[in-house]
């Protein structure tokens, strides 16, 4: 399967080279008219980390910990939105699901678990090997591909519910991400995604504190500038036909070394949004 | 998921989570046959009123309530003094204090319990050999030569756990020189609900109220006179046991066998290792001055079962990490709390010096005329203090 992804992959590599030195202005304006979401330095540190997916304690720890406070705004909205039964063991029985940048299938094993038909993609192929691996090993079906959401997008796929966690502050063009994942949203479903907000007090959380006080992710992993704010990503879905349903932040709190939702945005953040059914 | 031992606790914590949709496999070496038969086990349990609470929401209650006596009162009295402690229900709303159940009923409505729900597969007689954590699963390796895969083993297998052991968790762990014995009495005259605690200098002797004219007896007593008592023929321990009861409910008997067990103390150092968790007496096992060992076991239960069914609800792995970390940090506090207040008890009140007896009744009295300190004692004794798991509450999981 990657062997006939690849080619296309590496042609869009080389299109989306230029990083934007800002996220205002003419640079953004070519981020926004790029044709693919892929940034080659980006794709390349996550491969570099495929075997570290599921290590709880690993690189991706911070993942691990933040998971429950993201799987239950997840949870709490789909069940609303799809009206189904919170008692379920698999409430989710018979939608489909993308999991757009699935990583290793931190969100994806979860959301197969609860029901869901789950489709992941992810542009780096170390990744979506090491996801197919953890999956057999825990006896889930999870679709995995190598895969852009634009690949998926163009060929006309569409889903109940897409999410993108963690993703867009790694792409090389938001603006073409968001119509590819509204575009890949049906009629009457929903997007979810989870991101970081461009503040100064980001700066400091994210930036500062997470990566080289507390050293809790790698250096370089995030690009304060590619962050986005809610409000711009309200503007990049409206115009193909989703609206925002909620928004709410997720922090830590020291005093109980966990996440937990919040109203405070201004660092992590979830966005809920829903397309009119037909 | 995986619960290894299939004692009291093993079989709560199944029933709990399989009730709310998850696949469990409760793995004991006994043959449930075997667990009825009264040689077994002769003892009683108190329920405290939060244990009833978690025992109502799983399905367990309804069918022990015939058989179980509540506590309307508990009377502490220390030995020939005329200061008391005297809890009734009525200071602390409508409840009952608490209950007390035959191990034996309770275990039978467990079983019966269990094999009703679908979700849950009581392996037994079998033994664990092992379990084996790795990245994606924990192996658990059956004495027959089967492997269970599970996301999380669960250690109830008593206080001296294997699987414990296996996964290198240390003990704090001593010896009193005490045993327990343990019997039931049938008295002539109705005990009203009331349970008596005697404090003698030899230790604490709990009467207990069981259905009808009976009581159960938890006596504390020396190794040596335990020693003495358990040889005595039916009429020699007769007489020894009416000696320490009192005559306030008229001619007691000796009914049925009776029992002695070793008292010791034993507290892990660590909850949880790597997809494992201890519960109840794997975890800590603590002097049954004050009838809570069962109780700080469901307490487990309930906290342990809401952890699980809540990260099961988010699709999560339920050997995480983060799961099992929560897990410890709330139960060690109720644990060690009880483990040391109950130690303390017991030296406090297994002496007979002046001064010492002196303080305590007076600590008794005192206590007994500071409602507030009173009411909160009685809360935590029967199991409703602090910050309560959901199936505690009397909420569903």
């Amino acid at each position: 399967m990657p062997a006939a992804i690849l080619p296309s992959r590496r042609r869009n590599y080389i299109l989306s080279l230029a990083r934007p030195s800002n996220i205002r202005g003419r640079s953004r304006t070519k981020r926004l008219m790029s044709d693919s979401t892929i940034d080659e330095t980006e794709v390349a540190r996550f491969a570099a980390l495929a075997d570290k997916w599921w290590d709880p304690g690993g690189d991706f720890k911070p993942l691990h910990r933040l998971a429950p406070a993201r799987l239950s705004f997840i949870r709490e909205h789909l069940l609303a939105h799809f009206g189904r039964d919170p008692r379920a063991a698999r409430p989710f029985d018979g939608l489909s699901l993308l999991d757009i940048g699935c990583g290793g299938g931190l969100a994806s094993e979860p959301m197969a678990r609860l029901g869901f038909q789950v489709t992941g993609v992810d542009a780096a192929g170390p990744n979506i090997q090491a996801a197919q691996r953890h999956a057999d090993e825990v006896g889930l079906t999870i679709n995995y591909r190598h895969a852009a959401a634009e690949d998926l997008a163009r060929a006309g796929e569409t889903f109940d519910v897409v999410l993108a966690l963690e993703i867009i502050e790694h792409v090389a063009s938001p603006g073409l991400f968001l119509e590819s994942v509204s575009a890949l949203v049906r009629p009457g479903g929903c997007a979810i995604l989870a991101t970081i907000n461009r503040t100064a007090k980001s700066f400091m959380l994210a930036i500062v504190g997470a990566e080289y006080l507390l050293r809790w992710i790698p250096r370089g992993t995030h690009d304060w500038r590619k962050f986005l704010r809610p409000s711009e990503i309200a503007r990049g879905l409206r115009p193909h036909g989703l609206s925002i349903g909620a928004l709410a932040g997720v922090t830590y709190s020291p005093a109980s070394d966990s996440w937990a939702l919040s109203q405070d945005h201004e660092v992590n953040y979830m966005i809920f949004a829903k397309k009119r059914a037909l | 998921m995986a619960v290894v031992g299939g004692g009291l606790a093993g079989l709560t914590l199944g029933i709990a989570c399989a009730g709310a949709g998850i696949k469990v496999a409760v793995i004991d070496r006994e043959a449930p046959a075997d667990m009825l038969a009264l040689p077994f086990d002769g003892r009683s349990s108190a329920i405290a009123w939060g244990s009833r609470q978690v025992l109502e929401g799983i399905g367990v209650w309804e069918l022990l309530r015939a058989e179980a006596q509540p506590i309307l009162e508990i009377r502490v009295a220390d030995q020939g003094s005329p200061l008391f402690l005297h809890y009734d229900h009525r200071e602390v709303g409508d409840q009952p204090l608490g209950y007390i159940v035959e191990n034996r009923v309770l275990r039978r409505a467990l079983l019966e319990r269990a094999a009703a729900l679908p979700d849950l597969s009581h392996l037994a007689p079998l033994g664990v050999e092992a379990a084996e954590p790795g990245l994606s699963g924990t192996a658990v390796r059956l004495s027959d030569g089967q492997t269970i895969q599970a996301q999380l083993a669960v250690a109830a297998d008593g206080r001296n756990s294997p699987l414990r052991k296996a996964a290198g968790i240390r003990t704090v762990e001593w010896a009193y020189p005490q045993a327990g014995i343990v019997c039931t009495a049938r008295h002539e005259k109705p005990h009203r609900g009331v349970a008596v605690e005697h404090f003698l200098n030899s230790g604490p002797f709990a009467i207990l109220p069981m259905t009808g004219n009976r009581s159960s007896i938890v006596w504390t007593e020396r190794l040596e006179t335990a020693k003495r008592m358990m040889a005595l023929d039916g009429a020699g321990f007769t007489a020894e046991l009416a000696k320490r009861f009192g005559d306030f409910l008229g001619e007691v008997a000796l009914e049925g066998p009776r029992w002695s067990y070793p008292l010791s103390l034993l507290h892990a150092e660590r909850y949880s290792a790597d997809r494992l968790a201890l519960l109840g007496d794997s975890a800590h096992a603590i002097h049954p001055i004050a009838g809570q060992g069962l109780n700080l076991g469901i307490r487990d239960v309930a906290a342990l079962a809401e952890l699980i069914v809540d990260d099961r609800r988010l699709g999560l792995d339920l050997g995480n990490p983060g799961l099992l970390g929560r897990y410890e940090r709330r139960r060690r506090l109720d644990s060690v709390t009880l483990s040391a207040v109950t130690d303390g008890l017991n030296r406090l009140f297994s002496n007979s010096i002046e001064p010492i007896r002196t303080v305590r009744d007076l600590g008794l009295a005192l206590v007994d005329r500071l409602p507030p300190v009173k009411r909160m004692l009685m809360r935590h004794a029967m199991g409703v203090l602090g910050d309560q798991p959901r199936l505690v509450r009397g909420e569903p999981l």
